[in-house]
């Protein structure tokens, strides 16, 4: 299989085959989870993907009524909050993800150091343009 | 290389300072804004200026783009204003875009080219139902990463909340501090968006109530009223919305000058003597979550430039577009130690306009308003008044004013702006 360039694309097409895939620079070995072009430890360019386990930590958190438009259009608003959150992955990077599974109704009993695993979720896409917007696209959450 | 060693080729100093009315203002576009806060500067310029002298346009503008469907900013600031053929030129770094557009026609001024700019930023945003002017500021945050996973302005910096309380044990009552401290501070400011204190919001609020003939709350004091989620609910939880600042329309502007010629305008020009700016990671590449690191590397620079301490500082202007924020500003330039001391700062008296660090005593962005590419001016249009002695019923009396601060953050800390100034 011919590797696919170290681009958010490829990440979103490894997305669509439930892989949770980083970036790991082949200099100095820091892994970049969403994956990078270039190191930002050794600014190095030469990278490899390495697909991870999915397994992470919560590190903090929200819970949103008024979301951004592609959220409003999966069916989330005042009366059907979500949470969203950042994530150490056990490998050691951190991303932006709702979280699943957790308590909307109760935001107070989220704990930050809660254990997730990965999830992959559909929606919309990012876009003021009505018919770029409604295009699917596979992102990554994770489930408490 | 050590940037805090930097040096401005010349001195530069601000001899006019104005701003329009914050608030809703349905009828008045950006450029209209910025006019209004030229005129207001025009008329702050002890001894004069010809029109013909300004040589450059600096507009700060954040999303006219979205709220207004219009580019091309600086230009149009300038037509209206009667500044063309000068060149003008927009600068967009999100809710620092005015701090940043004042530093680069500082950055030119010391550079020798011009003698004098005007600088500033103009914002229009309640053009737009709340749905897309939400999703117009999260623009600012990364998109790919942050705005299409769900997080929200609000959202942002509830995160960096709830990773502040886990730290240090800080509660959303000390949050509301804040608010309850810049709503003081901007009833007493005729230009703020919502120029009252959270006592009168309260009792109009009841009042209201008893007008519709439904039960009249009976609130013992402002935090109860606040902890009422029927009238100050969550908006991105633990973010209320009382957490945060509102949506405003306004602009404001400054008159730069070279050092050298200042006392031709006033005897009593405002010097800016460090500035500072950096650039940092979306939230999920930072080392850490309670603290803007960038702000940080920004306050560094300005203070190694102007040569003062933390301590020199008298009053500062920082960016409390949401509660968590000043907590974590206060901190982030060496006024108060990280963690519970800074979250306690207001709740403590020690940032009101009478206590040993009076902080946006002009209202701050949550109660005088975030239009957000005209904030980081409109800042130092309140530095300005305040060293000069002319912020009226605001005025702070306790010190005198010699050396003050601004501190203005793009987005959610991905750039900030640091700059200090001094009265001679
Ligand atoms: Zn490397």
């Amino acid at each position: 299989m011919k590797e696919l360039p170290f681009t958010i694309a490829s990440f979103d097409t490894y997305l669509t085959e439930r892989k949770v895939m980083a970036s790991r620079c082949t200099s100095c070995g820091a892994l970049w989870l969403p994956p990078r072009p270039i190191c930002l430890t050794c600014k190095a360019d030469q990278m490899e993907w390495e697909e991870l386990t999915g397994k992470g930590t919560l590190v903090a958190f929200t819970v949103i009524g008024v979301g951004p438009m592609p959220m409003i259009d999966a069916g989330y608003g005042r009366d059907n909050p979500y949470c969203v959150g950042i994530v150490q992955v056990e490998e050691g990077p951190r991303i932006g993800a709702q979280i699943l599974g957790v308590d909307v109704a109760h935001p107070e009993n989220i704990k930050i150091g809660t254990k997730v695993t990965a999830d992959f979720v559909e929606r919309g896409s990012w876009h003021f343009v009505e018919e770029v917007a409604k295009a699917k696209k596979a992102y990554l959450a994770f489930r408490a | 290389m050590a940037q805090g060693k930097r040096r401005l080729g010349r001195g530069v100093a601000i001899v006019g300072a104005g701003m329009s009315a914050f608030g809703t203002r349905p009828d008045i576009t950006n450029r209209e804004l910025f006019a209004e806060a030229f005129t207001d500067m025009k008329d702050s310029v002890d001894k004069g200026f010809e029109h013909q002298d300004i040589e450059a346009l600096y507009v700060g503008n954040c999303g006219a783009e979205m709220w207004e469907s219009q580019s091309v900013m600086g230009n149009l600031c300038a037509d209206i204003i009667g500044l063309t053929p000068r060149p003008a030129r927009k600068i967009e770094d999100a809710c620092a875009s005015s701090s940043v557009a004042v530093r680069d026609g500082l950055i030119a001024i010391a550079s020798g080219l011009y003698d004098m700019v005007l600088v500033g930023g103009t914002e229009k945003m309640t053009s737009l139902p709340i749905n897309w002017t939400t999703m117009a500021l999260a623009c600012g945050s990364d998109t790919t990463f942050e705005g299409s996973v769900g997080f929200t302005f609000p959202g942002l910096y509830a995160a960096m909340a709830t990773a502040h309380m886990e730290a240090y044990g800080t509660t959303h009552d000390d949050l509301l501090r804040v608010a309850i401290k810049n709503h003081s501070n901007g009833a007493l400011n005729p230009k703020a968006h919502f120029p009252m204190t959270i006592k009168q919001v309260m009792e109009m609020r009841a009042a209201k109530a008893e007008e519709k003939g439904g039960p009249v709350p009976t609130w013992s004091d402002e935090m109860e009223f606040l902890n009422d989620p029927r009238f100050n609910p969550v908006i991105a939880w633990p973010n209320t919305l009382f957490d945060c600042c509102p949506i405003t329309d306004g602009a404001a502007c400054l008159l730069l000058v070279a050092e050298e010629i200042a006392r031709e305008f006033t005897d009593v020009p405002i010097y800016i003597i460090g500035t500072g700016q950096a650039s940092g990671h979306n939230l999920h590449d930072r080392d850490t979550l309670t603290s803007i690191p960038a702000a940080k590397l920004a306050a560094e620079q300005a203070y190694e430039m102007a040569g003062v301490d933390p301590g020199d500082i008298k009053m500062a202007e920082v960016h409390d577009c949401f509660t968590i924020a000043e907590v974590m500003a206060i901190a982030d330039l060496g006024f108060f130690k990280e963690g519970k001391e800074a979250a306690v700062a207001a709740g403590e008296g020690k940032t009101a306009r009478d206590g040993q660090k009076p902080i946006n005593v002009s209202g701050g962005l949550k109660c005088k308003g975030h239009p957000v590419g005209a904030t980081g001016a409109a800042q130092m249009v309140e530095i300005f008044q305040q060293m000069r002695g002319e912020a009226g019923e605001r005025q702070v009396t306790a010190t005198d004013i010699d050396i003050a601060l601004n501190h203005n953050i793009g987005a959610h800390g991905t750039t900030a702006v640091v700059q200090i100034y001094e009265r001679r």
